[in-house]
């Protein structure tokens, strides 16, 4: 249950956010997800809903779950390529000279609380 | 309509109050942060940790026990064993090796972070040299949450196959050591030695790969010694 301490490192940070603004009930909570963040939204979304049913504040708190795609960069051809569909082999030259440049994150972008 | 005037109103009040707070920040960062400062602590006391990660049975008892033993008397040395359940691996350590081993339950959790695994040390004797925390087996969360570990490894065993640093990544790319376990077995197995460790180099240059088998000792003092010198330029 990977997605499960995700969710409360999430409840933590927002939690933070909250005190920090005087906040006492957060409504939502906008995340963006990498495609290859190893985070499965659908699991995300349900560890979500049992573990806010259980904390002060977070009663109801919708999450929403913005992705992103994953895109790795070439440095022999000096080009970029959609990583999912080619992995870690580049698909202009074949070079596995790459790295990903973005697509793992897992990162809290905004909440709307009270 | 004196009714639906007050509530629009009151709905207007509370729409008002809604702040939007913007965050934009990695949920790993607070961990990251957290794990810095233990890893600064750690130095401070000269205590070294190193931080064991692996699928579940690939042996990570065993090559702590030889492990150990191969180094007990050279330096003082603690384990952690961290599991979702039972303490059937600190028994077995403290019975093999005579050293202090303690238990975390992570409670269901896949993985220590590093509040967790301060919470740990802080139960450990003091004036120790080396820590080892053995994470709970799994290949994917421990990978993402800095445990505060002076150095990560982490066991492949020859039955999981050579492909396993394809299907594993981000463990492969963090760890400073990849111990490669169970070599008596390889001539049962279609294994390939040198396709693994061309694999690990892919996902890390640097890491450093031991062949051993823990059961028989062979290629365990290799890992002890790298171990011992470690731990020696931590305390410099």
């Amino acid at each position: 249950m990977h997605e499960l301490g995700i969710v409360f490192h999430i409840i933590k940070e927002v939690k933070k956010a909250m005190q920090e603004n005087n906040c006492s009930k957060v409504s939502k909570v906008v995340m963006n997800i990498g495609e290859v963040s190893t985070v499965v939204p659908y699991y995300l979304e349900d560890c979500w809903n049992w573990a806010v049913s259980k904390e002060e504040g977070f009663q109801g708190c919708k999450l929403e779950i913005k992705m992103l795609d994953a895109v790795t960069w070439c440095d022999d051809c000096k080009s970029e390529y959609p990583t999912v569909a080619h992995g870690k082999t580049c698909p202009h030259c074949g070079s596995g000279n790459t790295w990903l440049l973005r697509g793992n994150e897992v990162e809290i972008l905004e909440i709307e609380a009270i | 309509m004196q009714i639906i005037h007050y509530l629009s109103a009151r709905k207007l009040k509370i729409m008002e109050k809604v702040k939007v707070i913007e965050i934009k920040k990695s949920i790993f960062e607070e961990n990251g942060r957290e794990a810095d400062e233990l890893r600064a602590e750690l130095k401070k006391k000269g205590v070294f940790l190193l931080n064991l990660m692996s699928s579940p049975g690939s042996g990570k008892t065993t090559t702590l026990i030889a492990t150990i033993n191969a180094i007990k008397d050279k330096i003082k040395v603690a384990v952690m064993e961290a599991d979702i359940d039972s303490d059937v691996d600190a028994i077995k350590i403290k019975e093999a090796t005579g050293i202090e081993s303690i238990q975390l339950h992570t409670g269901g959790m896949c993985h220590l972070d590093a509040e967790m695994t301060r919470q740990g040390l802080d139960n450990l004797s003091e004036g120790l040299d080396l820590a080892i925390l053995e994470n709970v087996g799994n290949l994917v969360c421990p990978a993402e949450f800095d445990t505060g570990a002076v150095r990560n490894a982490m066991i492949l065993s020859v039955p999981e196959g050579h492909d396993k640093p394809l299907k594993y990544p981000l463990m492969f790319s963090i760890c400073d050591v990849v111990l490669i376990n169970k070599t008596d077995v390889l001539p049962y197995f279609d294994f390939d030695m040198d396709k693994c460790r061309e694999y690990i180099a892919m996902r890390n240059p640097a890491a450093k790969v031991f062949p051993i088998c823990a059961r028989t000792g062979e290629g365990v003092d290799s890992f002890a010694n790298w171990l011992l010198e470690e731990v020696a330029l931590w305390k410099n």
